[in-house]
């Protein structure tokens, strides 16, 4: 593995193709952290996008005014606004709200960090679309499967877990891969408040390599594979939740 | 009537279906949870509003104060917003074009320049033309300063320029086959189909994805607030700063700027829906 590494300061002197992240081992660190810090962010915020996309279809479909509106609002006020401004909102405006906690060492620290916040913001963000997507396949569920459900004694929670939502899950997957891809993608902004994620990091390699060509191309390949191995999961996911008969 | 003789069967209740609330749900919400919701929020803002010193100005007249400035800074995101859906609609109709273009070479590249810019992230877009771009051109000894914001609107316009080269495949390929059948027995040429009779129609339907686009685009402008070009988000830290980091402020400038935001995009968000609708195909 260390000649393999060797090769590209090698590289380096030969051509001027500077990648620090292979050989030099800080930065190599620097970089597979910044990597899976990225994995993580993601991750997390998919997980709970996705669940405030079934909470809130359910919600929207509910029989009471109030809760449809208050959904709506959320739904408009997240999808017509940048998602970094919700960002800096939230981590600079709500959480100098929040109460500090003694940081060990003596000083006070904000309650949640930089991580944090951009796990919460961007579940938001993208949960705002998810909820959309979730409602387009709820209303792709033939009304007659659920008054066959209503027949059978299913109350409307239970209607929606386990008939709607199965059914509605499976019209909505290519949208919401769509959707899970573009958030992956603005993960990055978590940059803007400091979260050491790839760009995070990559920036910090290349002030101090002063080889930003190299790895913005870098970059930008990472990302094309991170998102390349998203789509292909949701493709194969796709595939397995297939319903013979049902979709196309 | 008691009220046992009144319990509905769950037989017949298709006929009364949701949504309507019914006994057996479990969790309803109901009006006073709103007004809960509501009583929540405005306590926990209150902590802001007693810091406020009445020595020093309320956050109302300091936001007024900075509001022009905020307003002229929202005006050039919109102008880089325009301008970067121009230069990428132009480009993208190329490099769409290209995609369904009859020569092979020319179609594989299209497609790997537009899969290439629609994945990767806008910001990693962004800091790709600050960096990699020089600061002023040389042509025939005539030297074209570049500013920041010049490169950060060609750097907003290569995701546009890509979303739309795939909003353009998509509207052609959308056209039933036999519009093409039709123009061909016609003997109409391709360059005649695809310019009188296949991209007029594309055109309609391509206007409302086009215009999501647009507003995606409007809030991403925000994005070169972080490669240090003077648009609303930096001209608001620097309001900030320049009142002394005041934390009392913070909410009501953020709020601000999302809501300027969100007076732009969400007449256009709507528009793009009722287009949608007007020229959805039926099927």
């Amino acid at each position: 593995m260390e000649v393999f590494f060797e090769w590209f300061r090698v590289l380096y002197d030969e051509t001027g193709i500077n990648l620090p992240f292979l050989y030099d081992s800080y930065d190599r660190n620097r970089m597979v952290d910044g990597f899976f810090m990225t994995v993580k962010l993601s991750i997390v915020c998919l997980f709970f996008s996705v669940v405030i996309g079934v909470v809130g279809a359910w919600l929207q479909n509910s029989p009471l005014k109030w809760t449809r509106r208050i959904v709506n609002v959320y739904i408009q006020l997240f999808r017509n606004t940048p998602p970094l401004v919700q960002l800096y909102f939230f981590y600079f405006a709500i959480s100098s709200l929040m109460p500090t906690v003694d940081n060990g060492f003596g000083g006070q620290q904000p309650m949640l960090g930089g991580f944090a916040w951009a796990a919460i913001s961007l579940s938001f963000f993208a949960g705002a679309y998810n909820v959309e997507i979730f409602r387009a396949g709820i209303e792709a569920v033939p009304n007659s499967t659920i008054e066959a459900a209503e027949a059978l004694g299913f109350s409307r929670l239970t209607t929606y877990v386990y008939i709607t939502l199965p059914l509605a899950f499976r019209v909505a997957l290519p949208s919401l891969n769509n959707n899970l891809v573009n958030l992956v993608k603005t993960t990055t902004l978590a940059y803007a408040i400091a979260v050491p994620e790839m760009l995070y990091e990559a920036n910090q390699i290349w002030s101090d390599n002063v080889n930003v060509t190299e790895m913005m191309i870098f970059l930008l390949l990472i990302y094309f594979a991170l998102v390349g191995v998203l789509v292909w999961g949701m493709n194969s996911w796709e595939r397995k939740l297939k319903i013979p008969g049902f979709g196309n | 009537m008691n009220n046992r003789s009144q319990k509905i069967l769950p037989v017949i209740m298709p006929v009364m279906m949701a949504p309507k609330a019914r006994p057996d749900d479990r969790f309803r919400l109901q009006r006073w949870h709103g007004f809960a919701l509501v009583a929540v929020l405005i306590t926990a803002s209150i902590p802001a509003f007693a810091a406020t010193d009445p020595a020093r100005a309320s956050m109302f007249e300091v936001l007024q104060r900075w509001m022009p400035l905020l307003l002229k800074g929202f005006v050039f995101n919109i102008i880089i917003s325009i301008s970067a859906m121009a230069i990428g609609t132009v480009a993208g109709a190329v490099l769409g074009l290209g995609q369904i273009s009859l020569i092979a070479p020319v179609r594989k590249i299209s497609w790997l320049i537009t899969q290439f810019f629609r994945n990767a992230p806008w910001l990693v877009l962004l800091f790709f033309a600050m960096f990699l771009l020089p600061f002023e051109l040389k042509i025939f000894g005539l030297t074209i300063p570049l500013p920041d914001w010049l490169k950060a609107m060609f750097g907003l316009s290569l995701p546009v320029m890509a979303n739309v080269s795939e909003i353009v495949r998509g509207g052609v390929m959308s056209l039933p086959s036999g519009q093409w059948e039709a123009a061909e027995s016609l003997a109409f040429s391709r360059q005649q189909t695809l310019w009188r009779i296949i991209l007029p129609q594309c055109v309609k339907r391509m206007l409302p994805p086009w215009m999501n686009l647009y507003s995606i685009l409007t809030m991403a402008t925000v994005l070169a607030s972080i490669v240090g070009v003077s648009e609303v988000m930096t001209l608001t830290g620097q309001a900030l700063a320049a009142e002394g980091g005041r934390s009392d402020l913070l909410i009501p400038f953020y709020s601000f700027v999302l809501f300027l935001f969100f007076i732009y995009c969400y007449p256009i968000a709507r528009w793009t829906v009722r287009l949608e609708k007007k020229f959805a195909v039926i099927t």
